[in-house]
């Protein structure tokens, strides 16, 4: 018995036990579902054991939008506690684990995945390539993340959730102040999601870097391409960092080392300063496919070419240079000299530079340009003044002496919300809807989409403007409750409301899916947007081996060149294609890496030795297998391109 | 299409107004560090609403002027790659606004980091202020007191601040006399403050540090010179003296009401700074360290 003690949660409530009498429920409902349909054979064959970039891509996204509505969860969870003065929703412990889990969701388990989902789809396909570069790693990459995103999940029924905020700053999250396995969950689900995300850096770097089609040099490669080749290179640079300081904590929690604490030398300051050496270029992971799906997006439906290419490709590379710069800026307040923070001031608000040069370029890609308002296009254009906005109140906070009045205010909370929704949230819910019928082969509806475009739009002004002024009064931010006399009750229910809103937006893309899947018609042809870049010259929904033949290229427009210039992207004859063949073991490491970080989180060290002697028996067995792949023949690649209807490319 | 245009406009319409109602804590500043503050707030307010304008100026002027049902159907949008005039302009006109916010900062920076101008020449009071879980403790090494909960400081008088922590990190905040700084266990920093008149005012730990910290604020008295001598004789008249065993208990997790003590903790417990600090680890570079502190 006493070995399971250790499994309770700390500080229960109704409200947990009803989520472990759901999450019981709907595990049950899905294994009977599967068993009914017999569709194990199906999910192993075709989900679980592929290696293929789009079948990965499209498991990325869906865990991010499950992932997307347990961080809205939380979010509404807050907003209502915070709705009016003195409310008791929640209390303080639980306020602060769903503040903490909202964060850590959102940031590393819902903006992350999307983001690198899209580019699993999308950036193959945009160079001409039959996969990404080592397609096995691929799925493990996919399948450490999925299992870190369930392990943090975990937290909330078994042991309890971390409690000391996403940013989880020593002392308060070490034992002594934070004595749950919380944050043991925390250093464990971020390690093991984040080394499938390293390894995804480096996949995508080689495969953008070696696997281009003929033609396409660097200065010809889509803008989405290019904004991910930048994003991977730092995330190699930052993920390390963030894999060490991780290993630090679950040392100075496990193994009493002190590497974070106030006394026997330690320093609470390096924490703080090792989380945002990783921590801001992180931002910059999420915003640069971000701009990169909206310059796609922006010149689709502008029907006109990108404007300043160049100063685009030049402005992301530095902001990714300036992005590892100026992380001492989230704590201007540490007490560091005038001068520290006056560099620092200044390579911060300096990035507005780059950033404003491309604002100014999508304005003047628009111009002179025949302007659909589709649903892409609206949440591109609709981000453009929102995230001015951010960004411009992002200058605010870089200015180090009126940080001191905004910083662990909700005026910052205003702020990054204002750049990570309309910025991160709209590109990718803009990319979702814009590569839809790339995936799926139909389109999603149209009027629905508008609909939640609007719905969001108007839900987020209302959710988090309001804060800046809050923020400005004198509120905290990861306060649970506030007096009357505050007077921050009318904005703070204001914010809920558009909270509300918002949610109201996701059930709606949520319903669209499932309508537009039951009466979309199912022949939109190869390019129903009348696209320019070449992930539009195959068909939809993309066949196994992406291209029958390899396109060739000649600029950043392949797909537009071949429709207005009579360039032609395919001249060679079909040939037997070499294919990677589909593999279990990513899966079996995914669950092994589980079970290793569930163990480790509650020091059951037989589980950890077991599953450490699995994960490397995985990695040996990998190293002696013989696994030449298979070959697709002309026969069948001709088969498949005549259903398609486009046989004679 | 015009409903959300009136719900749009009726969101910033009311946003405007909320924020008209009455002045906003930070944007009402009491002494010369807040105001410089606020004056910076100001400055960058001002600056980036005017690039806001431009762009939005931009942005509806393309959108109504290049929508494609304004079209014809046959019209070709033009393969534009650029222009070096136009390319100088979009890059010239941030880096501008950049180097005059640089400045702005810079100066500032060194101003609010510094003795309150017109200050200068006075001796300024220094309070120790150190968080516990969820309390502040105020120290007046001078005047030989120590107070929970509650600060009191003379007018026209540039304070010291000298912070730190017994555990989580917290930030000390009076919104109204000058932004936060940190509270840690292992180092002191310092901030200068000074008030421009006597007031109650609201401060408050910013920095989220567990389970009492949204009630882990503190009341600030700025008094006139001469009721602060009498507070202080007030506090030796009729306070019990502080003693290591009482000031354990305050240490305790919880929350208290104001308190009232003679003589400083600073005695048994002193603050981490010099040879008490916390990365001073006893080893021969205890000099420097202290230099470097002090410094601060």
């Amino acid at each position: 018995m006493e070995f399971f003690e250790r499994f309770a949660i700390p500080h229960p409530s109704p409200l947990i036990y009803a989520s472990m009498v759901a999450i019981g429920l709907v595990s049950i409902a899905i294994i009977v579902g599967i068993t009914y349909f017999k569709k194990w054979g199906y999910l192993w064959n075709e989900w679980l054991t592929t290696v293929d970039h789009k079948k990965i891509g499209i498991m990325y996204i869906i865990s991010a939008l499950l992932m997307l509505f347990r961080g809205g969860a939380d979010a509404i969870m807050m907003r209502l506690q915070t709705a009016v003065p003195e409310n008791s929703f929640l209390d303080a412990q639980h306020y602060n684990e769903v503040f903490t889990t909202h964060g850590v969701v959102m940031i590393m388990f819902m903006a992350m995945p999307f983001i690198i989902g899209l580019m699993n789809f999308i950036v193959p396909l945009q160079i001409g390539a039959r996969d990404v570069a080592f397609p096995r790693l691929n799925a493990i990459s996919f399948w450490l993340f999925f299992f870190g995103a369930m392990l943090f999940n975990l937290s909330f029924v078994v042991g309890g959730s971390p409690d000391a905020g996403w940013t989880n700053y020593y002392p308060l999250a070490s034992n002594e102040f934070s004595p749950s396995v919380g944050v043991n969950y925390y250093n464990w689900a971020l390690q093991i999601s984040g080394i499938g995300t390293l390894m995804t850096g480096i996949n995508f770097i080689a495969t953008i870097l070696k696997m281009r089609a003929p033609g396409m040099k660097l200065m010809k490669m889509p803008m989405f391409t290019w904004a991910s080749l930048l994003t991977n290179v730092i995330i190699v640079f930052a993920f390390p960092v963030l894999t060490i300081a991780l290993v630090m904590g679950t040392f100075d929690r496990q193994f009493g080392t002190h590497f974070f604490t106030s006394m026997n030398g330690g320093m609470d300051m390096m924490w703080a300063n090792l989380f945002w050496v990783w921590g801001h270029p992180e931002v910059y992971i999420l915003i640069l496919p971000a701009f990169g799906i909206y310059s796609e997006i922006i010149s689709t439906f502008s029907q006109r070419n990108l404007y300043g290419y160049k100063s685009m490709v030049w402005s992301m590379v530095l902001i990714s240079l300036f992005s590892f710069t100026v992380w001492l800026h989230h704590f201007f307040t540490m007490g560091q000299n005038a001068f520290t923070n006056s560099i620092f001031s200044i390579t911060t608000i300096a990035i507005a530079i780059p950033t404003g040069i491309k604002i100014f370029n999508w304005l003047l890609t628009m111009r002179k340009g025949k302007i659909r308002f589709t649903v892409p296009m609206l949440y591109s254009i609709a981000f453009i003044p929102l995230f001015t906005i951010g960004g411009a109140t992002g200058v605010m906070l870089g200015m180090a002496s009126a940080d001191y009045q905004y910083h662990n205010t909700m005026f910052l909370v205003a702020h990054f919300h204002n750049v990570i929704i309309p910025g991160v949230v709209f590109a990718v819910l803009a990319g979702f809807t814009y590569w839809w019928p790339k995936m799926f082969g139909f389109m999603l509806n149209e009027k629905i989409g508008k609909w939640a475009f609007w719905f969001l739009s108007i839900g987020f002004c209302l959710a988090f403007f309001p804060m800046y002024i809050t923020g400005l009064n004198g509120q905290a931010r990861r306060m649970y409750t506030y007096s009357e006399a505050t007077g921050f009750g009318p904005l703070n229910l204001l914010s809920f409301f558009g909270a509300g809103l918002m949610a109201i937006a996701f059930v709606l893309i949520v319903y669209n899916v499932y309508y537009s899947f039951r009466h979309s018609p199912r022949n939109v042809g190869d390019d129903p947007w009348n696209a320019r870049s070449l992930e539009w010259a195959t068909h939809n929904p993309v066949p196994e081996y992406n291209f029958a033949v390899a396109p060739e290229v000649k600029s950043s427009e392949a797909l537009w060149d071949q429709k207005k210039h009579g360039h032609k992207l395919f001249n060679k004859e079909y040939e037997e294609i070499h294919m990677p063949n589909k593999s279990g073991v990513p899966f079996i490491m995914g669950v092994l890496f589980f079970i290793f970080g569930f163990s480790f989180i509650f020091a059951i060290w037989l589980g950890v030795i077991l599953s450490a002697i699995g994960i490397f028996a995985c990695m040996i067995y990998r190293t002696f297998e013989q696994d030449h792949g298979f070959h697709i023949s002309v026969k069948e690649i001709k088969e498949t391109e005549e259903k398609f209807g486009g046989a004679d490319k | 299409m015009k409903l959300k245009w009136a719900l749009l406009s009726l969101v910033f319409t009311m946003a405007l107004v909320l924020t008209g109602c009455e002045p906003l804590l930070v944007l009402n500043p009491q002494g010369p560090q807040a105001e410089t503050q606020a004056n910076v707030i100001w400055i960058s307010i001002a600056t980036m609403a005017i690039i806001l304008i431009i762009v939005l100026a931009i942005l509806i002027t393309v959108l109504v002027k290049y929508r494609a049902s304004k079209q014809s159907d046959d019209y070709e949008p033009p393969h534009i790659k650029g222009n070096p005039i136009v390319e100088g302009i979009i890059v010239g006109f941030p880096i501008l606004i950049i180097i005059f916010l640089g400045i702005v900062s810079v100066n500032s920076v060194y101003k609010v980091e510094a003795t309150p101008e017109g200050y200068e020449d006075q001796e300024p009071l220094v309070i120790y202020a150190s968080s516990s879980n969820w309390k502040w403790h105020f120290s007046y090494p001078e005047e030989d007191i120590e107070t929970v909960n509650a600060v009191f400081i003379p007018e026209d008088r540039p304070i010291e601040f000298k912070l730190y922590s017994y555990g989580p990190i917290t930030s000390f905040w009076i919104p109204q006399l000058a932004g936060q700084k940190y509270a840690m266990a292992d180092m002191v920093t310092t901030l200068h403050l000074a008030a421009d008149q006597p007031g109650d005012y609201m401060g408050r730990n910013a920095n989220f540090s567990g389970e009492g910290f949204a009630e882990n604020i503190f009341d600030v008295t700025v008094l006139t010179q001469k009721d602060f001598d009498k507070w202080v004789d007030d506090i030796h008249n009729t306070a019990e003296p502080i003693t290591e065993k009482e000031f354990n208990k305050l240490l305790e997790p919880g929350h208290l009401g104001k308190l009232f003590y003679t003589g400083t903790h600073l005695d048994f417990s002193p603050a981490p700074e010099g040879e008490h600090a916390g990365h001073n680890h006893g080893d021969a570079s205890e000099h420097e360290d202290h230099l470097e502190h002090s410094h601060h």
